[in-house]
């Protein structure tokens, strides 16, 4: 990857981070620990693959993204918000009240959210529907799902998994953030889904792995999505939940609890020297 | 006199969609597995490119209709009641529901009347469960004629539609000058003394009824309700005020379906004596439709017995 735009996302993503910091933080709820583990893959999706128009977010031939993990809201509205899709200072009303950003995605209600989602399992499903509706109309947009790795654990992923393959859905990549937690503890403690890479090969689907954290190997996988024709992409990335705050990264506490005060304030500290180390 | 033609309800379903199929598009299919009874093999065999068969996985069924709906197809999305109202009943609330999808929904094998197959396939409660989502329209039509007319009305109304289709083949008596309208109900036959109010294949059974009320004297109205919701509140509230008296027959749970319905509006605005006639909180169990269907009460036999019982318990 050209070292300037890899600089650049690695910018934009530490921004992502600082809002999802913010928005959790003023909320005081959410889920800051699955939402940072996914901070890398959005920057990267929305800023170097997606087809999108933020002055015409419901444009028809755009790629779309489902969040099947709706509960990472905070980062997706963190990296629309980036984009341009609304302004930034909507974060700080994440789960208030009359706000635009809801605790779970609702693509009625915000600008670039293109599907609702926030019931585990369900988001693939959806993502399958409009993958299919473009080979119906031959159409090539994409449709990126971003599932959980504990979220595979329900039943209608697969369910999901098994349709995507049969009708050969290969403008469908879905994404596994795989940083190993869930509420109760280790995915692997409370009821293993591993091993995911041959559950998605013997469903019939081609199965990528991947650095969550590094922008070279995030290019080098879906470089290698793009060039699969006949069947679905899952990519498996390899994720650390609560990337990029210290005291936060493989903290299952982390998944659903909001900074206080004093925790806001260091992960912001370090978020910003972080960027400082960027830009400086 | 003419024979009376019968038909069931998902048979009309599997015509409509393939007549109404070059008209609109974006009209596509979905089932799971079941297309051979639902009868949306009409509909593939005429369009096989625009049917998808989606296995015996109706929750992946369900969102896979959000997202076509999500890119502007009309996915009428097909199964039993009991699976498309039940098993699948989060997926419609949170994915179709909730984000006000364009998604149609065709529910067939509702009811007692399934039959021989039992509890397990007889759903007396997807009324209630798709009552309770907000958005939510809910179509029963009662014959061939409206049941076409209501697939129709359902392609032609942005947003998202149950439709409840039976399996039993029952008479075509609504006439070829029939309109439907959505959330409107159709007074059927005018009457003073009690109003029978009726939905699905139960409307027949409610006109005979009241056919043979009047050689008691009993003067009774019928209306059909095929949209129960948004519920036609106006019509409900001028017979309550009218005629005192309202009989509900559904061929449902009297928990949550039309009786329910019709009752909820009578208490809060024209109060009046609301009796319900459908299934009484139990399962139910196997034997021949038209058998079971007597056995529940759901017949024009028990419909006159109710009437009669209500104006002599109001009296």
């Amino acid at each position: 990857m050209d070292q300037m735009i890899k600089k650049q996302l690695e910018v934009t993503a530490c921004k992502v981070r600082m809002g999802v910091i913010e928005a959790t933080y003023n909320a005081k709820s959410g889920h800051p620990g699955g939402s940072l583990s996914i901070a890398d893959l959005l920057t990267y999706l929305y800023y170097v693959k997606m087809n999108v128009d933020v002055k015409n977010p419901d444009m028809h031939e755009r790629d779309r993204l489902v969040l099947s993990k709706g509960h990472c809201a905070p980062a997706l509205y963190s990296v629309l918000a980036q984009k341009g899709f609304f302004d930034e200072s909507e974060l700080k009303k994440l789960r208030h009240i009359g706000s635009m950003l809801q605790g779970h995605p609702d693509m009625k209600g915000t600008p670039g959210v293109d599907m609702t989602t926030g019931s585990l399992g369900q988001g693939i499903s959806a993502a399958c529907g409009m993958a299919l509706s473009g080979k119906i109309s031959n159409e090539d947009y994409k449709v990126y799902a971003i599932l959980g790795d504990g979220e595979l654990e329900e039943g209608q992923v697969w369910e999901a998994a098994m349709f995507a393959a049969h009708y050969n859905l290969d403008n469908l990549i879905a994404i596994i953030d795989n940083n190993g937690l869930q509420i109760d503890g280790k995915v692997t403690e409370v009821c293993s889904p591993e091993p995911i890479t041959d559950k998605f090969e013997s469903f019939g689907w081609y199965v990528i792995t991947m650095d969550a954290h590094n922008f070279d190997d995030i290019e080098r996988a879906f470089d290698e999505a793009e060039k699969i024709s006949g069947k679905p992409v899952a990519i498996v990335q390899k994720s650390i939940k609560g990337k990029g705050v210290s005291f936060m990264e493989n903290q299952v506490s982390w998944h659903g609890q909001a900074p206080n005060e004093e925790q806001y304030k260091q992960a912001m500290l370090e978020l910003s020297e972080q960027l400082k180390g960027l830009e400086g | 006199m003419s024979e009376i033609v019968k038909k069931a309800t998902r048979e009309s379903y599997g015509e409509a969609l393939k007549e109404l199929a070059e008209k609109y598009e974006n009209l596509v299919v979905l089932d799971a597995d079941l297309a051979a009874a639902t009868k949306t093999g009409i509909f593939k065999k005429a369009y096989p490119d625009r049917f998808f068969n989606c296995g015996i996985a109706e929750a992946n069924m369900m969102g896979v209709a959000a997202g076509l709906a999500s890119t502007g197809k009309i996915p009428f999305a097909s199964t039993f009641a009991m699976f498309a109202a039940g098993r699948a009943f989060e997926i419609v609330r949170n994915s179709i529901g909730y984000p006000h999808l364009n998604v149609k929904i065709g529910a067939t094998h509702a009811g007692v009347s399934v039959g021989e197959d039992g509890a397990t396939h007889q759903c007396n409660e997807d009324i209630a469960l798709m009552r309770t989502i907000p958005g939510m329209t809910i179509i029963v039509p009662s014959d061939d004629i409206e049941a076409k007319a209501a697939v129709e009305a359902a392609v032609l109304h942005d947003g998202p539609v149950y439709l409840r289709f039976g399996r039993l083949a029952t008479p075509i008596f609504n006439n070829n000058n029939y309109k439907f309208e959505l959330g409107k109900g159709i007074l059927l036959k005018d009457g003073k003394d009690v109003t029978i109010v009726a939905t699905g294949l139960m409307v027949c059974e409610a006109l005979e009824a009241a056919k043979e009320l009047e050689k008691d004297n009993i003067n009774a109205r019928v209306i059909n309700i095929h949209t129960i919701k948004p519920l036609d509140k106006d019509i409900i509230c001028k017979a309550a005020e009218e005629t005192g008296l309202i009989v509900t027959v559904e061929e449902h749970s009297v928990i949550g379906g039309l009786g329910s319905a019709v009752a909820e509006v009578v208490t809060e605005y024209c109060p009046a004596k609301v009796v319900k006639i459908g299934v009484n909180d139990e399962f139910g169990y196997s034997g021949p439709a038209t058998e079971l269907l007597k056995a529940f009460g759901l017949c024009k036999e028990n419909i006159i017995e109710k009437v009669k019982q209500s104006i002599n318990n109001i009296k």
